[in-house]
Order: C-alpha cells, then structure tokens, then sequence
C-alpha cells in the first residue's frame, strides 16, 4: 500500500458525552455543525478536483476525471480506518480532528473498520436539459440487517448547503426499523423529516439504518457530500466518556404520575417519541431504544419507563 | 360542431396514519397524479396535505385500499420495520383533448 497513512489511532480525541450517545441511540444521528476549518473545506475541494462548472462538460464525464485524479483512494473493505487515508490529506486531518476522531472512536471503536467511501456529486439543472430531473427515494443503505452492532456513515458536506442545493434528507429516528433499502421508497414525506442545509465543514454521523435520500439540486452550483462508511472494531461497549452516568441514571423514573420532576436527562431523551410515531408502534420503538442503550451500556437491567421490565416479568 | 373528447385519469394518494382509524393523524404521504398536470417527488412537501383520512374522504378522495390489521408473528412482536396504517385514495379526474394535447 503506497499512499496510505499508516497512522497509529491518535491520541488527541474529545470523546462523546453520554448524554450525545443517548441521542444517537434515540434519533439515529449526531450533527456537528461548521466544525472542519475553512481551510481544510478548501483543500478537501482542490484535493478532489473540484474545477468551475464552465468547465464542466457532462456530469459522468466530471465523474470519471474526479475518479482518475482525485486522493481518494481505491480501498479494499475490510481495511483498517487508519491504513486508508494518506497522512497529508485533507480528509486523513479531518479523521484527526479532536472532536471526529472522539465521535469515531466512541462510535465505532478505537480501530475502526472501512467499509467504502464515495464522493457525491449532485449537478445543478442546467446539466439536464429538459427532462425530469427528481429526487431521490427514501430508502435505507446496504441491505436487511438486524445486528445490534451497528455501522456509522459520516456525511461530510465540504461548502455550505442551501435549501435549493437538495442536501440529503432523513427522517430521525428510524434506524431501529428493519426493512429492506428501497422498500420504503413510496414513502414521499414523513412528518418531522430534516434535510441538510448547514454552513461548510459540517459533518453528519448516522447510523446505518437511519432512512434517508439525496435531493435534487435546483441551485447554480454543484453540491459535494463525501460519505464513509465504517464498521465496529471492537464490542460497542462504553466506548464513549461514560464517567457522567449517575447513580440515578439506572433507577426508574415515577412514570404517569409523575408530578413536575422530569428526571433523568438521558431517560428523557430515550423517551422522546418522533413526530411521525405511530400510536401503538411509537412504544415498540421506545422498547427497541432501551434494548439498543442496553446493549451500549452493557447491562441488562437498565431500564426506562417500566417498559422492558413489565413484559419480562414472566415466572417459570 | 365542435366534437368534445372527454378521457380520465387517476389521481393516487397514499395517507400514513398514526393508528387503524381513518380519523387520526397523517404522519406520512405521497401522491401520484396520472394527469401529469402536478409532479410529485420525494421530500417535496413538508406539511401534510390533509389532517387526518377523514379529511381527506371530506375532500373527495375515495377509499380504494386499507392494510389489514395481521397477527404478530410469536418471536418478532417487538420489530417494527414500514409503516403499518397505509391506505390508497383515489379520485378520478377527467381531460379534456386540451389536456391530452398539451
């Protein structure tokens, strides 16, 4: 391997907060905002090929000079996270930020592994003449998979996104949802869905099972989103700063009622129903967040709002 | 003595209700109109076109299709995966030549 980084895992890491991590169990993401400086946007840009769009003839013809040129390398999956990118680029630095290499590490562990990584280019219309152009269904990346273990994909938006750019579109709090990739594409909108619109150097970590969708770009200008994929390399366990977790944290809250005290933070969050909830299904998913903060916790008793301890309550 | 050619098309609206009943929230939607006089496409809309089911019977869409009420299969009670209370409407609008032509 000639152009790889070879880097050993920095050291130099702000780590998530388990109050981050309980969001991630709940929604399915985490978004940083304007967090990669402006000079590393501007040189991911130029590493990549970026050229004026006059100097653009054809989007597949763009795509196939951005493939040839550009530094991101071609990499087997499979690959350690830290043999993948070279040292000197824009995205290995990027990795190394304090705060991405915390979020990587308290995600996916302290060696993460590569699954793929594809730079996304939405063209503006002017490149489509007049045929219809539309978005993007909704669907849910890979295939069927029902692990607990789960991948992360980070959504790096190099320049900033406006609404008329068509960022990427997902709907929080689906990842728990098992279904298969495009079955879900007549779902045009759902209630509480979001779309990227975000200043340059955002960054957006999903789980790998969150529903999402390009949209379509209506702008005068072309929109980048570069997308990696990784896998766990280690048991998803604790990996985040855990030393904020309270006693009170695994004693259950008075639920109905509950007087004025909401209670703990994290049981809040994990609590939190989505706008497009359905009545009876919306607890399955509150059921489904304490399994998944179980298994990131490493406890089998935890517990929120009775609802996993009812149902097991059975005797021999 | 001008020959009028009337022909009809079908428009489709698919409603995501919160529960079974035809009266609850819409939670998710789409639409598909065999007109070709409005283009619909993912994440095209944030608001929902209608309350409720009920709202949109009142409207005039006729219900075609309802998903049934199935039995949770022993071992997977707790998996949600699509959306469960999907119903089909549709209306029936007719063109003018005008239409067909344009």
């Amino acid at each position: 391997m000639t152009n790889a980084m070879k880097n050993e895992p920095s050291a130099d890491l702000l780590r998530l907060s388990s109050q981050q991590m309980a969001e991630f169990a709940a929604r399915g993401f985490l978004r940083f905002d304007n967090v990669v400086p402006e000079a590393l946007n501007a040189k991911f840009l130029e590493e990549v090929g970026h050229v004026p769009l006059d100097e653009i003839n054809h989007p597949m013809e763009h795509y196939g000079k951005v493939m040839a040129s550009s530094v991101i390398p071609v990499i087997r999956p499979g690959t350690k996270l830290h043999d993948v990118y070279p040292t000197e680029s824009a995205i290995s630095e990027i990795l190394n930020l304090p705060l991405v290499n915390g979020a990587i590490q308290s995600l996916v562990g302290a060696v993460p592994i590569f699954d793929h990584h594809f730079l996304h280019i939405t063209f503006p219309p002017q490149f489509y003449g007049e045929s219809q152009q539309k978005s993007q269904h909704y669907h849910q990346d890979s295939t069927i998979d029902t692990r607990q273990a789960f991948d992360v994909q980070i959504m790096y938006f190099p320049h900033a996104v406006t609404v008329d750019m068509g960022g990427t579109r997902f709907l929080p709090g689906s990842h728990l949802r098992i279904v298969s990739e495009a079955a879900i594409a007549r779902y045009q909108n759902i209630v509480g869905q979001q779309r990227m619109v975000c200043p340059a150097g955002t960054l957006l970590f999903l789980h790998m099972g969150i529903w999402h969708g390009g949209g379509l770009n209506q702008s005068e200008q072309m929109r980048y989103m570069f997308k990696i994929r990784l896998n766990p390399g280690e048991r998803q366990m604790r990996l985040w700063d855990s030393s904020d977790l309270g006693n009170e944290h695994f004693e259950q809250r008075p639920i109905f009622w509950t007087g004025n005290d909401g209670g703990d933070q994290i049981h809040q969050t994990l609590m939190e129903p989505e706008p497009w909830f359905e009545a009876d299904t919306g607890r399955l998913e509150l059921m489904n967040r304490v399994r998944f903060w179980r298994y990131l916790l490493g406890d089998n008793t935890f517990d929120a709002d009775y609802w996993l301890t009812r149902v097991e309550r059975e005797f021999d | 003595m001008a020959v009028l050619i009337m022909t009809t098309r079908q428009q489709v609206l698919v409603l995501y209700l919160a529960t079974s009943a035809l009266d609850t929230q819409v939670v998710g939607w789409a639409n598909y109109d065999g007109t070709g006089r409005e283009f619909h496409m993912a994440g095209d809309n944030d608001t929902a076109p209608y309350k409720t089911g009920l709202h949109a019977l009142q409207d005039g869409w006729r219900l075609i299709q309802a998903n049934p009420l199935t039995t949770h299969i022993p071992g997977n009670e707790y998996r949600t995966d699509y959306l469960k209370y999907e119903f089909f409407f549709e209306k029936m609008v007719e063109l003018s030549a005008e239409d067909l032509t344009a």
